[in-house]
């Protein structure tokens, strides 16, 4: 988060355009990475789990989120804009969204945990 | 008079003392990221709810790749994610001329703005209809399926254990469909969905066919989809099997999980809308520019600001993307 906010002063005028190419050649790079393992799904990576997970899904998360910071900085400037603006924007949905994933999954957990576990049959 | 002078909050000249811009952002800016805030959230809830059905159900919900292998001009081939992933670089690369636009609006080149948007609008239509074929693909379905009295489904393999049709073994028994009419029934209010492919017809087809097999909604250790032996699948169909289904809807769908195809339609579907309208927005900002609207406002903020909404939406199907179709 530490980004130098006082370049944008200088560079009013100037081309942003080789960034914009290197970000979607980035871009363009996860989403294939992603892609590939999406189609041969590695068994190692798929039968490893980590915090309910399979390992293969954790990559696919964190690739995700990587992209979205490029779409983020780059494409939306946020880079640029001042800091209280970023951590207002981010923050905000950062805490909100985790809050909301964590306990939806738990519940969901717990639910499929009494259908597989207790009185309720699967398929009647 | 003393008392008609306006209170002194002694803020004056400080960051919060009004007159000045503390994000350093216009206005007009500043609302648009408070929107995609909020939108994000919204968005969030969403996969977060599909997140909490998944899990409830992880243990028989519908394997993504089997669901969307369709591309155009391949019929019939197998061809998982090749084309939501074409989708998504449509996307990107929309997103990257919306950018583009953007840098030309700051150094006031109109005739670049011009080009740049133009050919987002035509990334932003690709896409559309890439989503409305996609849509279609879903909503017609490839194998169909028998529902259990339990509102599970089951699908059927040959001796391979791969996918087969129900009209690759089974054939349609000629029979008139009676129309359910007012007299018959105070009642009425519409007739049902019709299906000419009958329960018993696809249990003809089975029973004659001795190689096919039930595969059950329930994914066994190896990720994959549990197969009965001939005798449970003939016992499983003959027992429990009370309809076909063919295709999706938003009460049953050939795929398994009734909350897989509510969620496809409604996540997708609200992602295209944003899609659509950011087109539509984008429509009128192309023609106030070609006008010259913003070169005699002497900014293009205008364009900065539809593509901070344009990339919001790429933004959002990044996820879409991983959620739906890759986890």
């Amino acid at each position: 988060m530490a980004h130098d906010t006082t370049h944008s002063e200088h560079g009013e005028h100037k081309s942003a355009t080789k960034r914009i190419w290197q970000v979607f050649i980035i871009l363009s790079i996860l989403t294939i990475v992603e892609v590939v393992f999406g189609i041969f799904k590695p068994d190692f990576l798929v039968h490893t789990d980590l915090i309910s997970l399979s390992l293969l899904n954790w990559i696919f998360i964190v690739l995700t989120i990587i992209k979205a910071y490029y779409i983020t900085w780059a494409f939306m400037h946020m880079e640029h804009e001042a800091a209280s603006l970023r951590r207002t924007v981010v923050w905000t949905g950062v805490f909100l969204i985790s809050y909301l994933i964590a306990i939806l999954l738990i519940e969901g957990a717990y639910i499929q945990d009494i259908y597989a576990n207790s009185f309720i049959a699967w398929d009647f | 008079m003393e008392a008609t002078t306006v209170a002194k909050t002694g803020t004056e000249g400080k960051t919060w003392g009004g007159g000045n811009q503390p994000l350093k952002a216009s206005y007009g800016k500043l609302m648009m990221w408070f929107f995609i805030t909020s939108d994000a959230l919204t968005f969030s809830g969403f996969l977060a709810a599909y997140g909490f059905s998944r899990f409830k159900f992880i243990e028989e919900w519908p394997i993504a790749d089997e669901v969307f292998n369709h591309f155009p001009f391949l019929h019939g081939v197998d061809a998982p994610m090749y084309y939501v992933a074409l989708m998504t670089f449509i996307l990107i690369f929309s997103s990257v001329t919306m950018v583009l636009a953007v840098d030309a609006g700051h150094q006031m080149k109109k005739g670049k703005v011009v080009t740049y948007m133009a050919l987002t609008i035509l990334g932003g239509i690709i896409f559309l209809g890439s989503q409305a074929w996609e849509w279609k693909n879903f909503i017609k379905g490839e194998y169909g399926a028998v529902e259990l009295n339990s509102g599970k489904i089951i699908q059927f393999v040959d001796a391979n254990g791969d996918r087969i049709a129900l009209d690759e073994f089974s054939t349609i028994s000629q029979k008139v469909r009676v129309e359910h009419q007012e007299k018959n029934g105070v009642w009425y209010e519409a007739e049902d969905s019709y299906n000419p492919r009958s329960l018993e017809d696809v249990k003809r087809g089975f029973i004659a066919n001795e190689d096919l097999r039930v595969r059950t909604m329930k994914i066994t250790d190896e990720g994959e989809k549990e197969i009965l032996t001939r005798e449970e699948s003939l016992q499983t169909l003959e027992e429990k099997g009370i309809g076909v289904i063919e295709g999706a809807n938003l009460k049953k769908n050939e795929y398994g999980a009734p909350l897989f195809g509510d969620f496809f339609f409604f996540i997708t579907g609200f992602h295209g809308f944003h899609v659509f309208s950011g087109v539509l927005i984008l429509v009128i900002v192309f023609f106030n520019v070609l006008l010259g609207t913003y070169e005699k406002r002497g900014s293009y903020e205008m364009v900065e600001k539809v593509g901070l909404y344009w990339h919001f939406v790429d933004l959002v199907w990044v996820f879409v993307f991983t959620f739906f179709y890759l986890v």
